[in-house]
């Protein structure tokens, strides 16, 4: 007797990948535009960000569905939270309700790999990086999604205080400037979607700093 | 007002067909500090009176964001108040969540209502002691409803509730007719007005009143104290020149009799109709 399999999943991977970097004053987060399904594009214009609050915005990759569902849960529970406090989540706050409101769904996850990125309560870049389940850590930089394999070595190579390759651990944030870690960005994303069929299209970048939340694009290659 | 026999709890009938106990919740909000209300065809100001205990204390708070489109100024017991409140803003975010848009304001205030009713056919509950007056904006427009603890509700064009409203709902029926084609700042210098006539000759100053506004192209948000007294110094000179002219209009309509299209419901409680009756 062969134990009975499932003839379907309720899982979908709709690829793509996601990038956070957190400097001094700012924190960029960027994420390809790509929603794949098997080896089939989806659409070449979807968003995998979200801003959560005023100084913190997620990205996620994984099953889009999941994303958004979890994408609604959090600006709910959000909404709840001004109500009460008066002001909005500190990115910090939003982390820690991340991870719980991800192990809270520990025995049916959502399929979600998310970075979030923004201003902590002093304005200084953070990020925070999670698996499925809501184990999280905040780093200085992390890339998730199907390109994340080929991005986190090129961006310990090339952000090297702030890795937590280097003991002991030097900086929590990078010494560069907002512009270079664009560019950083960019560079990154064009390396990426030559090797990964699920990453390309356009990305999408925001910024967050002191004078409020900025948004840029850039061309990838569309194949 | 005398007590009798049949107002021990609400769920019993008094042979006049009354429930005294909600007759009673409903003198609650009448006790409380007032309320006002006002709307154009494009925003809805909410304005109230700020009475703290002692010099000492902060004075309660009566205006509550409910959502971007729904706001709420509140008189009588205001720990049910923030209760309902609180209820409120929780059915905003559920519809949000699952409609992806706003939750139109006559549907809110039916589900307030249905609660109220609630309380006034169980034995081991009381009637909310708070009346509520919602203003919100949604496809269909402006609206001010009064949701009251009898479970009714109603909507109006202008209305004011809690202790000395008489005086301001005088003021407003004397110029409702002007308030569907106002403008943002106008109607919110008459709610001004309005609160002023509720003061009794105290000067009206921006820290014994709140204000608050929800319109076309803006989210509810209580103004701040500034903008206050700003509009305040604005028109009380203005006030004091009209001084005159108004008295004649006051004297033409008196004379042409009360006209009750921004219905007075806070009705008499002296034998007759029961005020939740109408």
């Amino acid at each position: 007797m062969v134990k009975q399999q499932a003839n379907w999943s309720p899982y979908d991977n709709n690829g793509g990948s996601c990038v956070a970097i957190a400097g001094a004053d700012y924190c960029v987060i960027a994420a390809d535009t790509r929603m794949s399904t098997g080896y089939n594009i989806l659409t070449r214009e979807y968003s995998k960000i979200c801003k959560l609050a005023d100084k913190c915005v997620m990205a996620s990759s994984g099953f889009q569905a999941d994303v958004k569902a979890l994408q609604k849960q959090l600006a709910a529970r959000h909404l709840i939270y001004q109500h009460q406090h008066n002001k909005q989540m500190s990115c910090p706050a939003m982390a820690q309700l991340l991870s719980n409101t991800l192990y809270y769904k520990r025995f049916f996850p959502y399929y979600s790999f998310n970075v979030l990125g923004g201003l902590d309560n002093e304005g200084k870049g953070c990020v925070f990086t999670y698996d499925a389940v809501g184990s999280y850590e905040k780093v200085g930089y992390s890339s998730q999604g199907s390109g994340s394999t080929l991005i986190t070595p090129f961006l310990d190579n090339q952000l090297k205080s702030p890795s937590p390759l280097l003991l002991p651990v030097q900086d929590a944030v990078t010494p560069l400037v907002e512009a270079e870690a664009i560019d950083l960005v960019k560079t990154v994303f064009a390396s990426a979607s030559e090797r990964d069929i699920y990453t390309g299209d356009k990305i999408e970048i925001v910024v967050v700093n002191a004078t409020g939340i900025r948004r840029e694009y850039m061309e990838l290659r569309k194949d | 007002m005398f007590r009798n026999q049949y107002d021990t709890d609400v769920t019993t009938w008094s042979p006049a067909g009354r429930l005294f106990q909600v007759e009673y919740a409903m003198e609650a909000v009448k006790q409380g500090s007032a309320a006002i209300g006002l709307r154009s065809k494009t925003h809805i100001v909410l304005g109230c009176v700020n009475k703290a205990n002692s010099e000492l204390s902060s004075h309660q708070k009566k205006i509550f964001k409910v959502d971007d489109h729904i706001g709420v100024a509140i008189a009588g017991l205001t720990a049910d108040g923030r209760v309902l409140s609180r209820y409120m803003r929780n059915e905003c975010i559920n519809y949000s969540f699952t409609y992806e848009s706003p939750l139109p304001v006559g549907r809110l205030v039916v589900q307030l209502a249905d609660k109220a009713q609630v309380c006034t056919q169980r034995s081991w509950k009381r009637p909310y002691g708070v009346g509520l007056l919602v203003a919100g904006l949604d496809e269909s427009g402006a609206h001010l409803y009064y949701n009251c603890p009898s479970g009714n509700y109603f909507e109006y064009q202008a209305f004011a509730i809690g202790s000395r409203s008489q005086a301001a709902k005088t003021y407003l029926e004397r110029r409702f007719k002007n308030f569907s084609d106002s403008s943002r700042d106008n109607l919110v210098k008459d709610a001004l007005m309005a609160i002023r006539e509720t003061l009794q000759g105290e000067t009206l100053k921006s820290s014994i009143c709140t204000v608050a506004v929800v319109g076309v192209g803006e989210p509810f948000h209580i103004l701040d104290q500034e903008t206050v007294q700003q509009m305040i110094d604005a028109f009380e000179i203005v006030g004091e020149q009209e001084g005159p002219a108004a008295e004649p209009d006051a004297a033409a309509a008196a004379a042409a009799g009360q006209e009750a299209a921004a219905a007075d419901q806070g009705g008499s409680t002296e034998e007759g109709v029961a005020p939740m009756d109408i």
